[in-house]
């Protein structure tokens, strides 16, 4: 008989897709409402799952069903999958509260309560990813994901965002059907679905080197498919468009969390399924590592490039993606620590970024360009400091959780002589690059100006506690850094 | 004759970069007031030549296509020869072959109550990935009424008029139709529902059973027409059973679940393998998976063409 709160993960699960299935045939408010409770929930139920496990300091398995493992599902809960699917659920609460006044404005009235259970489900679907021993059921909550953002998208029904939504949708596809082929060809190889029997099958394979050539493909398909889906460098081209036209917290959600989700499953699978050694002496990881510096420099170029804040963010996050894939490809523990941990600061940060640009352009006459934002950090002060806060971490000023992350990705780069130095100097340049366009952004809006809207009343006090909240959590992530750094090193032995 | 040929492809491949102009526009319009309204509102689209230039001389574009389908040429190789290292189907030798598929064969009857083990594999073994995929499903019918659903004015000045208008246009009652409809549509839905039915003792279930309901749903509103269907199946009705339907199962799955993992008897009696009223849940979830799979077709038919019940 295991302790109570290991049922947790399960209720998370469950809660979320249950309150998906009635905000469909509820009114928009009482969806709302439905919605902030189910995560609040999940974020109160995961930090006590983590203090538990941190507690015990050992994972556990959960038998979903009368059927144990292999015949059954399983899920898993360790600190790392503690730890992501609390901040997943507090910044998916976050993004709801701080997009609310655009979520009722952009979307028609009775669509609304759809759009909360899409996030519902997406937040399920991220939940039952993090958790998962089984790498079917990881695929059936990847395509949930997809489907759920893809409606997420086009709830608001400008041309725009369905055209974005049509060319996210044939991308994620792509990708979804590349790691489902992966996934295919993995249970031929070893005959089994679950994470743990698959990594002792392919220990023995390698063992035998009788399979190199399909288990290498595997491992690169799967890699690419999951990379296609999260939008690393050149698969990046469906973020612009999706994160500059969809309604704020749409894209919070989108690039703060989904993109996270399958990037979390990558490194699980790294992990878990394929092994650690095994992935270090493929050359999957070198390709990564390769690709993440590209995004940082394409992205930060693109970045400035932009006369739209709201694109600029998004370029912002395909090169954040960058910084979480160096950290991969630098094929170490601490890289993997250095990855995982960037993974929360952006999850905290481009949130806070998408939620405050929204405010910004709607005491600028609703426009996003760069010229009309001039002075708007003066016309409504809070959004003006909370897009400050997220421009210096993304900088990555130190007391903010950027700095800490890019500490961390050079720090584990020093393990490794032959990426020490391309690492750093792509640091180097990204800084520089990152500090022109968000610096130039930050500058703009506390320029004067002669516009003087006020931000509108409604929906403000959700807005305010969002950006509060989430300045809170980035100081908290670069101030607090080391036990969390510390608990990231545990779940990571803890995977292993 | 090359000629000819040659500006056909021209055509076609000038003809798709217009369209893939439409998708990588970033650089067309800077601001959100000249969105494309291309879903509801039918402003004609911008000029062409304006996305023909985003992409480039021709020789490029051209260039493009060649590598494309080179590249593809690669994939298939590689994947087919990755297949060809993987083991043969049906030998003993093949991984697949192990405790797993033995325990599903031997004892799947006796532990689940079905004697069709493929239904007490998936809703009871893994009862926990269908419930994902029923979920799936529930996402698509949620986003295509994102998507399609269009408001019913009834403020609207014309409101009458518009309504008979949309009346006007249905599928006029073709008495042909109409009399296979009549003979036809009894005996799918007796077979859909056996099919659902029996999904625990021969091959079938909910989703096969759905589909054969909700077709039959479909053919009855085209011979028919809305007047008809709708005296039993408006978007109220819908709603109330998708969710009921869904509820149920997310519910009467999750007891299971729970129990199964703390290790509680759950208390549903498993029956004698082979009677109808047996094989525990399996036959309350799949009359819930085949209503909402015939409800959703159903729903998708009357979206695609009004956008709304």
């Amino acid at each position: 008989m295991h302790p109570f709160c290991e049922n947790f993960p399960f209720f998370c699960i469950m809660l979320s897709m249950l309150s998906a299935i009635i905000s469909a045939v509820i009114g928009g408010k009482a969806a709302k409402w439905l919605s902030y409770c189910v995560s609040a929930a999940c974020t109160v139920m995961s930090a006590i799952l983590l203090g538990h496990v941190l507690k015990t300091g050992e994972s556990f398995v959960y038998m979903v069903g009368h059927f144990p493992a292999p015949w059954g599902n399983e899920l898993r809960g360790g600190v790392l999958e503690a730890a992501v699917a609390t901040v997943f659920s507090l910044v998916m609460l976050l993004s709801l509260m701080g997009g609310e006044r655009h979520i009722f404005a952009d979307i028609a009235k009775g669509k609304i309560n759809l759009y909360y259970t899409m996030a519902d489900l997406i937040l399920g679907a991220l939940l039952a990813l993090v958790y998962t021993n089984d790498m079917f059921t990881g695929y059936v909550f990847i395509e949930i994901s997809t489907i759920a953002s893809c409606g997420l998208l086009m709830i608001r029904e400008i041309g725009r965002t369905t055209i974005a939504a049509t060319r996210y949708m044939v991308l994620s596809l792509i990708g979804s059907g590349l790691t489902l082929i992966g996934i295919t060809l993995l249970y031929d190889l070893t005959g089994h679905l679950l994470m743990s029997n698959m990594q002792a099958s392919i220990a023995a394979l390698v063992e035998s080197e009788s399979a190199a050539v399909p288990l290498t493909t595997t491992i690169g398909l799967i890699a690419v498919g999951l990379s296609i889906k999260c939008g690393l460098f050149p698969f990046h081209t469906w973020m612009p468009d999706t994160y500059g036209y969809a309604t704020p917290a749409s894209s919070s959600i989108l690039s703060g969390l989904v993109s996270k989700g399958y990037i979390f499953l990558l490194i699980k699978i790294f992990w878990r399924v394929v092994g650690f050694d095994v992935i270090k002496s493929s050359r999957v990881l070198d390709v990564l590592f390769i690709f993440g510096l590209a995004a940082i420099v394409f992205g930060s170029v693109r970045a400035i490039a932009q006369g739209d804040s709201r694109k600029m963010a998004a370029y912002s996050s395909a090169t954040q993606i960058g910084y979480v894939f160096v950290g991969i490809g630098l094929g170490s523990e601490a890289g993997f620590v250095a990855a995982i941990f960037h993974i929360f600061c952006h999850a905290v940060t481009k949130p806070l970024l998408f939620t405050t640009l929204g405010a910004l352009s709607d005491v600028s006459g609703g426009s996003k360009l760069f010229a009309d934002l001039q002075g708007s950090g003066k016309r409504d002060p809070l959004a003006g400091i909370g897009f400050t806060v997220g421009a210096l971490s993304m900088v990555g000023l130190p007391l903010f959780s950027g700095f800490i992350s890019k500490l961390l990705i050079a720090t584990a780069s020093l393990g490794n002589p032959k990426r020490v130095l391309p690492t750093l100097i792509v640091l180097a340049i990204s800084v520089i690059l990152n500090a022109m366009y968000f610096m130039r952004t930050v500058l703009r809006i506390y320029r004067p100006s002669d516009r003087r809207d006020r931000p509108e009343r409604k929906h403000r006090v959700t807005f305010a506690c969002s950006v509060i909240c989430l300045i809170g959590l980035n100081l908290f992530l670069g101030l607090v850094s080391q036990p969390v750094t510390d608990a990231l090193e545990l779940g990571l032995r803890m995977f292993s | 004759m090359s000629r000819k040929i040659k500006s056909g492809i021209k055509r076609w491949f000038s003809a798709e970069d217009i369209y893939l102009d439409e998708f990588t526009s970033e650089n067309v319009h800077r601001t959100e007031k000249d969105e494309i309204y291309v879903s509801r509102k039918n402003t004609p689209m911008k000029d062409p030549e304006a996305y023909r230039s985003v992409l480039g001389s021709k020789k490029i574009r051209r260039l493009y296509s060649v590598f494309a389908v080179l590249f593809c040429i690669a994939i298939i190789t590689f994947m087919i020869i990755t297949v060809s290292f993987l083991p043969r189907i049906g030998s003993a030798e093949n991984a697949a072959v192990n405790e797993v598929m033995e325990r599903y064969i031997e004892k799947g009857v006796e532990e689940t109550g079905a004697v069709n083990f493929v239904a007490g594999m998936i809703l009871d073994y893994r009862a926990f990935d269908t419930f994902g995929e029923s979920c799936v499903l529930f996402t698509a019918a949620a986003c295509v009424f994102i998507l399609l659903r269009a408001e019913r004015d009834d403020d609207h000045p014309n409101a009458v008029q518009l309504q008979e208008d949309d009346r006007y246009f249905e599928p006029k009652n073709d008495e042909i139709l109409k009399y296979t409809a009549r003979v036809a549509i009894p005996f799918m839905f007796i077979f859909g529902i056996y099919i659902v039915l029996n999904g625990h003792l021969s091959p079938g279930g909910g989703f096969s059973g759905g589909a054969v309901l909700g077709t039959g749903l479909v053919l009855y509103l085209l011979a028919f027409g809305f007047e008809k269907t709708e005296r039993f199946f408006t978007a109220k009705t819908y709603k109330a059973v998708t969710t009921t339907a869904l509820c149920f199962y997310c519910l009467a799955k999750s007891y299971s679940f729970f129990t199964g993992a703390n290790g509680l008897e759950s208390g549903i009696p498993l029956g004698i393998p082979g009677n109808i009223l047996s094989s525990g849940l399996i036959l309350p979830l799949n009359i819930c998976v085949g209503a909402v799979v015939a409800c959703t077709i159903y729903a998708f038919y009357v979206m695609f063409r009004k956008g709304g019940f």
